[in-house]
């Protein structure tokens, strides 16, 4: 079932690039990106189950810091709603106001 | 049985990506996005992960997902979804991009399942003895406040960063 698990993690993955550069909506984005690093995290167990404990302890990381990268990430795009009144992304695309 | 479980929430999760992907209104590519997190917490139960399924299903679907669903709100996206999807020459790079990693992760499974070095990983007894031996909490715990306790206290400071900034960055300018 190894083998099997990693192709659904690269197939999660390759979905969640395709959605980060289709899309223009920085909220589907940030989506996205969080389902890149579930694929990912799917992997890490898979190997778990064969290879010790430490892959769980990864995933645990991970989660956390995707955790933080939500929050940062959502409040920066609510204070650029503020400024755009939109959240497209070309509207920011030269990192300053 | 096991192997059908599998194949029935992979196809869920690929499934729940595409909607994520292709859903216009953003409610509706979230709550696809809470079906695929479920159906990666239902592998993780299948791969004996029990801790991380709870985890995945409580702080990801339950809490990320609702502070995303929040947002929405909060900007009244719900509506307003044109000029989301990219066409013409946007399209043709997300294509070509994803096609491409596609491509070269495919190259790296083909023959994946007879490559000698999966003959050489321990089989799944070693994991099944440590959680009959310390349980299910009990074997991520114990190395999470030995071995991973300098990651553990930075993760804490990071999340009250992420808080601090947070609430520094979404708060309205005086």
């Amino acid at each position: 079932m190894l083998v099997e698990a990693l192709v659904l993690s690269a197939i999660l993955f390759v979905i969640g690039t395709f959605g980060v550069l289709l899309r223009r909506n920085a909220i589907i984005i940030f989506l996205c990106i969080e389902l890149q690093l579930n694929a990912v995290n799917l992997s890490f167990v898979a190997f778990s189950r064969y290879l010790g404990i430490d892959g769980q302890l990864f995933v645990f990381f991970v989660m956390t810091v995707a955790a933080a990268e939500a929050a940062v990430g959502l409040a920066i795009i609510i204070s650029v709603f503020r400024h755009f009144e939109a959240v497209n992304v070309d509207n920011f695309n030269l990192l300053k106001w | 049985m096991v192997d059908v479980l599998f194949f029935v929430f992979a196809a869920m999760a690929v499934g729940g990506a595409f909607g994520v992907v292709l859903q216009k209104n953003p409610v509706s590519s979230l709550l696809f996005m809470v079906g695929t997190l479920g159906a990666v917490a239902g592998i993780f139960v299948l791969f004996e992960a029990h801790f991380l399924a709870a985890i995945q299903v409580i702080v990801y679907a339950g809490a990320i997902m609702v502070l995303f669903l929040f947002v929405i709100m909060l900007l009244n996206l719900g509506h307003d979804y044109k000029a989301d999807i990219r066409s013409g020459l946007g399209a043709f790079v997300a294509f070509a991009t994803s096609g491409a990693i596609a491509g070269f992760l495919a190259r790296q499974f083909r023959g994946a399942a007879d490559n000698p070095i999966y003959q050489q990983f321990p089989g799944p007894e070693g994991m099944d003895q440590l959680l009959a031996e310390q349980g299910i909490v009990g074997a991520i715990a114990r190395p999470l406040y030995t071995e991973y306790v300098v990651a553990f206290e930075l993760v804490a400071i990071l999340l009250l960063v992420a808080l601090v900034g947070a609430v520094a960055l979404a708060k309205k300018r005086a």
